[in-house]
């Protein structure tokens, strides 16, 4: 039942009604960063189509940054890392615009 | 329009040794950068990441003291950053340079309008010059014109022609001879794949060197960030809090897939120094000039030597530095690119003006729809 920070940057915030960030308070099923991607891509984004701008085979699509408060999640656990309240998840696209 | 930076992250946790810096073992590592997998913490990534494009800049003599430089600035993160480096690296090791922000509009009513903004507002961030050329203004045709007549699918094809000769001429007038631009090298190595799928080995020479001037024209081209990955370039920009531009282009083509880029994404995840690998492969495969008329690679290696090494440079096709008979711009055939371009676009126009006269912005868009339903 963490309250979290999520921001889509880089241009990804088109998937999510071109909003850039969003609070959430997520129900207690979402755990982990992996939970909190199915989530997003469940809840936040409406269209079914813009999915596959975010996902590539249910993981976050190569060319996506994700950081977790600011840190590569590479160096977090990635999808294992565990979510706490006031955890800042950014989502940013390399592949947009330029 | 204004610009929102991204959140700064206040969950501080204790932090474990094994999250601390490589190199200052006192902070906590942000990110390990794709190259060598190295762990850095922010104020080194900075240190690090500025001092490798500087070290670029000086071992590739890319300027001169005095010299006049126009950044090619689109307003997207690429640029945006070169813009802020430029200017950075100018003022920490005294280049003596002189820098100019040069943008063309090229006349895409919803996307380059605002991206124009967020180079005005870099323009006062930083404290650069900066100079607007139009496509309105340098061939009579906005891309929104462009599209209507030519059709969507073809627009990125007059869009780079038209924008590439309208940075020189926007340098020229300014009276500069050196542009610089943002291309990365997640661009180099993109171009290098498609190149080589095509098996256009003639191509790849000139997409991997890192300075370009072609015999007889007055402006050169450099890319001091051949050498930095996209997703460091991303990195910078965001915990610089740099103000970039990001919407996507009314007319750029929507699917990366399938795309040479994606397939370079999809190894990076394997293996992160991969395109730095494939720009050294590009680097190292050169045309051996052969008597028959087939080409072929070959590996540059130390001491190399061939049984036909007098020739060194191959001249095949007109030579550098003629120059197109209608504009007087650089071309290798009688009449360059961008002006057969105008021509055909000249021909169309008298056919379809009965139909577009009507709306302009939302010319464009129906005809993307239209064609969408064609599919
Ligand atoms: S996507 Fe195509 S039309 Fe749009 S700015 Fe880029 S090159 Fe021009
Ligand atoms: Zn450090
Ligand atoms: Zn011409």
């Amino acid at each position: 039942m963490a309250n979290v920070t999520v921001e889509f940057l880089g241009g990804l915030d088109v998937v999510v009604q071109k909003q850039r960030v969003h609070k959430l308070h997520l129900p207690a099923e979402v755990v982990s960063v992996g939970d909190l991607i199915e989530y997003i891509a469940s809840t936040l984004i409406k269209n079914p189509r813009d999915v596959a701008v975010f996902l590539e085979d249910g993981g976050v699509r190569p060319g996506i940054i994700t950081l977790i408060n600011d840190t590569d999640w590479e160096l977090e656990g990635q999808t294992e890392y565990v979510l706490e309240d006031n955890d800042v998840v950014s989502f940013t696209s390399t592949l947009h615009g330029g | 329009m204004s610009y929102t930076a991204p959140s700064d992250p206040v969950n501080k946790k204790p932090v474990k040794v094994a999250q601390l810096c490589d190199l200052c073992h006192c902070r906590k590592a942000v990110l390990k950068r794709p190259k060598n997998l190295q762990k850095l913490c922010k104020e080194c990534f900075f240190d690090v990441f500025e001092t490798e494009i500087h070290n670029t800049i000086v071992d590739n003599k890319l300027f001169h003291r005095g010299e006049k430089i126009a950044v090619g600035a689109s307003g997207g993160k690429d640029s945006t950053v070169l813009a802020h480096m430029m200017k950075f690296l100018n003022d920490k090791y005294d280049y003596g340079i002189q820098i100019y922000l040069l943008s063309i509009d090229e006349g895409i009513v919803g996307y380059r309008d605002d991206s124009l903004a967020t180079v005005q507002r870099n323009q006062k961030q930083y404290g650069l010059p900066l100079e607007i050329f139009s496509f309105k203004d340098l061939y009579g045709w906005t891309m929104d014109e462009i599209v209507s007549v030519a059709g969507i699918r073809n627009s990125c094809t007059y869009c780079g022609v038209l924008r590439r000769q309208s940075l020189d001429r926007g340098a020229q007038k300014l009276g500069i001879q050196h542009v610089v631009t943002g291309h990365n090298a997640d661009d180099m190595a993109e171009t290098v794949l498609m190149n080589i799928l095509r098996g256009d080995v003639a191509r790849l020479e000139k997409s991997t060197s890192i300075l370009t001037s072609s015999k007889g024209s007055p402006i050169k081209r450099s890319k001091p960030f051949k050498y930095c990955y996209q997703k460091e370039i991303v990195l910078y920009a965001h915990y610089r809090k740099l103000d970039y531009f990001s919407t996507e282009c009314t007319y750029a083509p929507e699917a990366f897939r399938g795309t040479a880029r994606e397939l370079m994404k999809n190894l990076e995840v394997v293996r992160p120094s991969c395109i730095i690998d494939i720009i050294h492969s590009g680097e190292n495969l050169f045309l051996k000039p052969a008597a028959g008329g087939r080409r072929q690679g070959r590996r540059r290696g130390p001491g190399t030597t061939s049984a036909n090494t007098t020739s060194t440079t191959t001249s095949t096709g007109p030579v550098d530095g003629s120059r197109c008979e209608r504009c007087n711009y650089l071309s290798r055939n009688r009449i360059c690119k961008a002006c057969m371009l105008l021509e055909d676009l000249d021909k169309n126009r008298a056919a379809v003006t009965i139909e577009t006269d009507t709306s302009h912005d939302g010319a464009a868009k129906t005809l993307r729809s239209l064609e969408r339903l064609a599919f």
